[in-house]
């Protein structure tokens, strides 16, 4: 495809990357047992919490950064980072307590903050720096039992619940990045839906990196009991600053018996400029249990931010007949890299795992899909079946595929496929003579690609990640 | 409506058209006839603004428009439609959505409204009718896994969607079957009106047969080099192009 044609569909501009002057409580620059002392004491957390992240840091600081992933990191500096930021007026009981700015902010980034908004239909908790802003809806979702709040609130009053499930998924130890979260995470979201209850909302995060030199560090616990049902939507974006910034987050999910929990991401991070300067570090580990039987978890994401991105969002599918899905899209463009994929573990009996990625990589960007099925000898009668997908734009962008498959039976079937393919001038050329300018038509081509991937996202949200794909790549194709 | 005065263009650095002339007005079928490699899916190239061609010298004006200053989705909105000689695969965009892109974007450029859904989906099957489209392919993506025929039928049916002034058909009777055929014609011949025109690519008489051009042009080394009336077809098809060529070398 030539030059002009790409550079004009991949140069668009990021949208979100204003910064908002509101005042932050930052903690000097660091990391030592004092500075996670300091976060706890912050947050006026219980000992064991305290405890807990003593653990942690004493561990990291004997581990190394992992060197496996497809990806060219920077040497970081985890000493020039401050680890907590927080907007100054927090915990506002009511909208009018909330700062001005950081509403505006919210607004600007079209996030719906205010409960009049209900007809969105969406429950709401914001996460500014390291801080819940704001959870909407909560009082509401109370009645049922239903248990949305900040995770420091779920500290302070469900402690029960949190120690039990914390860390159940994902152990302090599991890797460089989550270990880090676990010493110095700041918050994130609580769910907890009881028995027998289809949560009725979508619920979602929404997280926002404003201050400088600051890590992200959240952490978010999904507990779906027996015979329950939730959907969560997760969204994040960031200013453009010059310097790269570093984002560590945890996700667990935990799916007891009969259980469902859908979870969707539109990964939105700051990438970088068109030279690559400056952009979030996205460093996640996501992981859920299904461990209750005929449970199942669903993971969705659509990754066009960050200038790297590695983001494993995985299921042990621990209960009989329980199932789990992964479908992903992820763009890399200008300088961007990815090396994102899942890992599905079967231990149970008659456990189904579906995999469906689809890589677009534009301008420079590097796409690596890397994905573990490791059937265990007990697994009787699993399957799986992945299909991994690249589309490039270009020639100087790149698109790798590292799938790993271990069965060990003889009843169980795991199946791989992969395809590439690349955008080129005809097609573009088919669509300029009905009338589709090129930006539209990449814009046809990239969605109809992912599509399968876009219609597992809730209604609004598939529409916002469309436009996001296409704006992902303006001015990549010319 | 088409003016080509003194058209040169390249590929490559290789010049293709080398002074082409040819006037089309509302209302005529003009056929374009000469040997492989002639130039005449260059010509269609050009006419549509694709950008691997470079016009090196000459002027065409549609409507009184300079055509080569406008970017292919713009001739295209304007009125010229090429059906492709051969039309590529779009996997993954279904042809409805493809469809009413295309076709939203035609009205936008007309300032009309985006055509409602019922009345989209009822277009597309009263257009769908008149090429007797097989309804499953209007359900798929854009020419993926079409045979031969079924593409050609596909771009006859995206015209009569899109309703264009100028069609180019790029030898689009070649790889049809005979009835077919009889349906692509039969499709043209419906969709003609005395307020627009069609330049017909072709290396068979027998589609003239269907359709009867007002004017019979042979296209060699870049060059309209004769015109005649639909005779000149069955000339061409009883004697072939080394005649023609020997008056245009010779001279
Ligand atoms: N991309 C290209 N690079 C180099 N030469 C090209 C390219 N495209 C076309 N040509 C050359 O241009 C000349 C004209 O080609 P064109 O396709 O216009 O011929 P045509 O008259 O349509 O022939 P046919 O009857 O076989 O369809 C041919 O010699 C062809 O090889
Ligand atoms: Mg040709």
């Amino acid at each position: 495809m030539s030059e002009a044609i790409l550079d004009q569909v991949t140069q668009g501009e990021y949208k979100y990357g204003f910064s908002s002057d509101i005042e932050t409580d930052i903690i000097p620059i660091g990391l030592s047992e004092e500075v996670v002392r300091l976060i706890s004491a912050k947050k006026n957390e219980p000992e064991w919490m305290l405890e807990f992240r003593l653990k942690a840091y004493r561990h990291w600081i004997t581990m190394e950064m992992p060197t496996w992933a497809h990806l060219n990191i920077p040497e970081i500096d985890y000493q020039s980072i401050a680890y907590y930021a927080a907007p100054r007026k927090n915990a506002p009981k009511s909208l009018d307590e909330v700062d001005p700015e950081l509403l505006k902010t919210f607004e600007k980034l079209g996030i719906p903050l205010h409960e009049r908004m209900a007809l969105s239909g969406i429950a709401v908790d914001a996460v500014m720096d390291s801080i819940s802003v704001k959870t909407t809806f909560k009082e509401s979702l109370n009645e049922m039992g239903i248990i949305f709040c900040s995770f420091s609130d779920a500290v302070e009053h469900h402690p029960d619940l949190v120690q039990k499930y914390m860390a159940s998924v994902v152990p302090y130890t599991d890797n460089f990045y989550a270990t880090l979260n676990s010493a110095v995470f700041s918050d994130g979201s609580f769910v907890y839906i009881p028995k027998g209850v289809r949560c009725p909302m979508e619920l979602s995060t929404y997280f926002r990196i404003n201050a400088m030199n600051t890590g992200q560090f959240e952490r978010t616990l999904i507990i779906a009991d027996d015979d329950s049902y939730v959907s969560y939507l997760e969204g994040c974006t960031a200013p453009m600053r010059d310097e790269n910034q570093l984002h560590a987050a945890i996700v667990e999910i935990v799916a007891l018996k009969n259980a469902q929990v859908k979870y969707s991401t539109v990964q939105n991070w700051y990438p970088g400029d068109k030279n690559g300067k400056g952009g979030i570090f996205n460093f996640v580990t996501k992981r859920g249990i299904c461990k209750g039987e005929n449970s199942k978890i669903s993971w969705t994401q659509v990754e066009t931010g960050s200038a790297i991105t590695w983001k494993y969002p995985s299921c042990i599918l621990l209960g009989d007949n329980s199932s789990a899905e992964f479908y992903s899209v992820a763009v890399t463009n200008h300088h961007q890299q990815a090396d994102t994929g899942t890992k599905m573990q079967h231990i149970g009996k008659n456990t189904r795992s579906h995999i469906l990625s689809k890589g677009i990589s534009a301008g420079q960007g590097q796409n690596s899909y890397r994905g573990l099925v490791k059937v265990n000898k007990n697994a009787e009668n699993s399957r799986n079946y992945s299909q991994c997908d690249s589309l490039l734009l270009g020639d100087k962008c790149g698109a790798h595929t590292f799938p790993y498959m271990e069965v060990n039976n003889d009843s169980s079937v795991v199946e791989h496929e992969a395809t590439t393919s690349k955008i080129n001038e005809d097609q573009i050329f088919y669509c300029n003579q009905r009338g589709i300018s090129t930006e539209d038509a990449v814009g046809l081509i990239v969605n109809g690609y992912a599509k399968e991937v876009l219609n597992q996202l809730p209604m609004e949200f598939a529409v916002e990640a469309q436009k996001l794909l296409q704006i992902t790549l303006e001015g990549s194709v010319g | 409506m088409l003016e080509i005065k003194n058209l040169h263009a390249n590929i490559n650095g290789k010049e293709i058209l080398k002074g082409l002339d040819l006037v089309v007005r509302p209302g005529e079928i003009h056929a374009i006839m000469g040997p492989n490699g002639a130039g005449k899916s260059t010509l269609a190239s050009v006419l549509s603004g694709n950008q691997a061609f470079e016009v090196t010298k000459g002027d065409v004006t549609f409507y009184g428009k300079n055509l080569l200053e406008m970017l292919p989705e713009d001739r295209s909105r304007e009125g010229i439609f090429l059906s492709f000689q051969y039309p590529v695969e779009i996997p993954g965009v279904s042809m409805v959505n493809f469809m009413r892109t295309a076709l939203n974007e035609h009205r936008k450029y007309n300032k009309l409204e985006p055509m409602s859904a019922t009345d989209f989906l009822r277009t597309m099957r009263e257009k769908k009718e008149l090429v007797e489209m097989d309804s499953n392919l209007a359900n798929r993506s854009v020419n993926e896994g079409f045979s031969g025929g079924e593409k050609k039928k596909n771009e006859i049916f995206q015209m009569a969607m899109l309703d264009p002034r100028l069609a180019i058909l790029d030898e689009t009777d070649s790889g049809l079957d005979i009835d077919a055929l009889r349906i692509v014609a039969n499709g043209v011949n419906k969709l003609k009106r005395t307020d627009n025109a069609t330049i017909l690519i072709t290396h068979y008489q027998r589609l003239l047969d269907y359709i009867v051009p007002d004017f019979v042009h042979v296209l060699y080394d870049g060059r309209i080099v004769k015109t005649g009336g639909k005779e000149l077809a069955l000339e061409l098809e009883d004697k072939g192009y080394d005649w023609i060529k020997k008056e245009v070398d010779g001279e």
